[in-house]
């Protein structure tokens, strides 16, 4: 691991000034789970980390109002066992309480888990290992295409990388349009969570849109009666603590018997926290069976490109919407 | 000074170790080899390899100061940014028992409290620790009394080689606090984290049960 230097930062002024002055080898740090074991492998080495843990106030979770509001620096675990979250918006907590692990969701921050980045085995052998991969070392090529691809992408993807978004809460914030608000040296703006993510295209190392020295501060979800209708399907290798080999976040709203809007958000299979507009579109003004749930999981993947071992996602992820579609209809009543 | 997790039970509380007063650690068996060390400071004693230091050249600004409290005791150390909280646990202060199992918050071996809650030492820096408490393996049980989940862990011969235990046990007594051991499903899904190579599952959820309604109790 290369040497840096801490700040510790008490405010979130504080720590914005100091990214400003800071180069670009600068990173914010909040629970670590992903910056730390990053810098383990030399993947990630910043020569400044500003430890942004420390800020009062930024790990608040308001649930009075009209919206749910989370502080960036919240606990993941902490957001997962609200008890107006996991009632109202039962997708939110599920995608929280279904990731990682408790002791990391003791750690991790629903403000980092936005910006973790690709579990790809190629991506994480490391810096300077012996498999090439375009978002390590830009232009250096993709291993992954053409080698173990099984947890590969299926959506999104390009010719020159193929790497999983693979965290699960950013699926769930896009499904129910989340915005995320952000601090930097040019002032404060709010960004819908789905525009927070890049295609990889041909600048996979571009991954987020966040400018140098911006701050995610807060999560803001408009509370909606159909929030309660919904819910977060992770399939995994194991039954616990593993990543998505295919998941959905799926939010109804039913007028009466018949769905008036659907929002669909797929996680294990894309590029990034992709939506499903093609199944949405099909389930508007119908009324949901199993089959038409079935239609609406393959309509998800039409623009599907497999690769050599992981062709199986675009069913398993076909059905797994349709899954999540039933689980959640469910919960209307 | 010394100030108690918050997560401990009014009976562990009282079957905690004594608190030093004077800041000083108390030698017991575990922390024999850590004692001279403890309040040593400078950069030359981390979990970092001296000779990736002397390549690195590490400069004063590199260094963080860490006040924390350890197992009740109050210590205050200067070590290297990049040390984790378990290389600073096991190579400062000889605090031997939370583990490395896989160093990158895959396997739970390194487990342990801080501010009553269960986190991946590994993963965690050690300069995180600083005005926060932290409880190890070694601070759960008063002296020779064993922890109610410790005797549990005996009892229902939940280990083998024993390696992932430390890890276990404090994922398994912060799971009872956090309501999380209320079925075998439960305790199953939130113990997840931990990873018993040698397979002690059977043994480890049963010990859970039965330390839980015993914790419940107090
Ligand atoms: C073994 C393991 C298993 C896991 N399993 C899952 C899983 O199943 N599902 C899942 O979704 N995730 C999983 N994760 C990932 C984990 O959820 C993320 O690492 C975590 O959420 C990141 O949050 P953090 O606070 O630790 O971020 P950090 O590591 O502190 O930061 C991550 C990145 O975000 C930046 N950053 C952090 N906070 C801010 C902010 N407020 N503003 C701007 N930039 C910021 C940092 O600079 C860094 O680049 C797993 C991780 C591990 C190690
Ligand atoms: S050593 Fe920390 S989780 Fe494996
Ligand atoms: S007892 Fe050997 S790894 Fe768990």
């Amino acid at each position: 691991m290369h040497p840096f230097s801490l700040v510790r930062p008490k405010t979130v002024r504080e720590a914005v000034n100091a990214a400003a002055q800071a180069g670009a080898d600068t990173r914010f740090i909040a629970g670590g789970t992903t910056l730390y074991d990053l810098m383990k492998l030399n993947i990630e080495q910043p020569r400044q980390v500003i430890d942004i843990s420390g800020i009062a106030d930024l790990s608040r979770i308001e649930t009075d109002g009209g919206q749910l509001r989370f502080g960036a620096l919240a606990p993941m675990s902490a957001v997962a066992a609200d008890a107006v979250v996991s009632r109202d918006h039962p997708v939110l907590a599920e995608a929280l309480a279904k990731a990682a692990s408790q002791q990391l969701r003791n750690m991790a921050t629903v403000g980092g888990n936005l910006l973790q980045r690709t579990r790809c085995p190629y991506f994480r052998n490391g810096a300077g290992g012996i498999y090439p991969c375009n978002k390590r070392e830009p232009g250096s090529g993709c291993a992954a295409i053409g080698g173990l691809d099984r947890g590969q992408a299926v959506l999104g993807t390009s010719e020159a990388c193929t790497a999983v978004s693979p965290g699960d809460w950013p699926v769930a914030l896009v499904a129910v349009d989340a915005m995320i608000e952000v601090l930097g040296p040019d002032g404060s703006r709010s960004v819908p969570a789905g525009e927070l993510y890049r295609l990889p295209g041909d600048a996979p190392h571009l991954e987020f849109t966040l400018a140098r020295g911006e701050m995610i501060t807060a999560i803001v979800v408009r509370k909606t009666n159909a929030g309660r209708v919904s819910t977060y399907h992770k399939i995994r290798d194991r039954e616990s603590y593993a990543f998505a080999l295919a998941s959905a976040a799926v939010v109804l709203d039913f007028d009466g018997e018949r769905i008036q809007q659907s929002r669909i958000a797929l996680g294990g299979v894309a590029t990034r926290p992709w939506r499903a507009p093609d199944a949405e579109r099909l389930l508007a003004g119908e009324r949901l069976t199993p089959e038409l749930a079935l239609a609406a999981g393959h309509a998800s993947f039409r623009e599907a490109r497999a690769g050599r071992h992981n062709a199986f996602k675009l069913e398993l992820g076909a059905r797994t919407v349709a899954d999540a579609l039933l689980i959640a209809a469910e919960r209307r009543r | 000074m010394s100030r108690q997790s918050s997560i401990l039970t009014e009976g562990e509380r009282r079957s905690a170790p004594d608190k030093a007063t004077d800041g000083s650690f108390s030698v017991t068996r575990r922390t024999a080899l850590g004692a001279g060390a403890a309040m040593a400071t400078g950069a030359m004693s981390t979990g970092v390899g001296s000779v990736q230091l002397a390549q690195s050249g590490i400069l004063p600004d590199h260094t963080v100061a860490v006040r924390t409290w350890i197992n009740g005791r109050s210590v205050e150390v200067t070590t290297d940014a990049r040390t984790s909280l378990l290389d600073l646990l096991r190579e400062r202060f000889g605090l031997t028992g939370a583990k490395k199992g896989c160093d990158h918050g895959q396997c739970g071996a390194c487990t342990i409290h801080l501010d009553g809650r269960r986190v991946a030492s590994c993963l965690t820096l050690a300069a995180k620790a600083d005005g926060r408490e932290v409880l190890t393996i070694e601070g759960l049980s008063a002296g020779d009394a064993l922890h109610p989940m410790q005797q549990a862990f005996i009892d229902h011969d939940a280990l083998q080689c024993g390696y992932c235990t430390p890890g276990q046990i404090m994922a398994a007594v912060a799971c009872v606090a956090e309501g999380n051991a209320t079925s075998r499903e439960r305790i199953r899904e939130y113990m997840s984290g931990n990873i018993c190579r040698c397979g002690a599952y059977v043994g480890i959820v049963a010990a859970i049960e039965d330390a839980a309604s015993k914790m419940r109790r107090g």
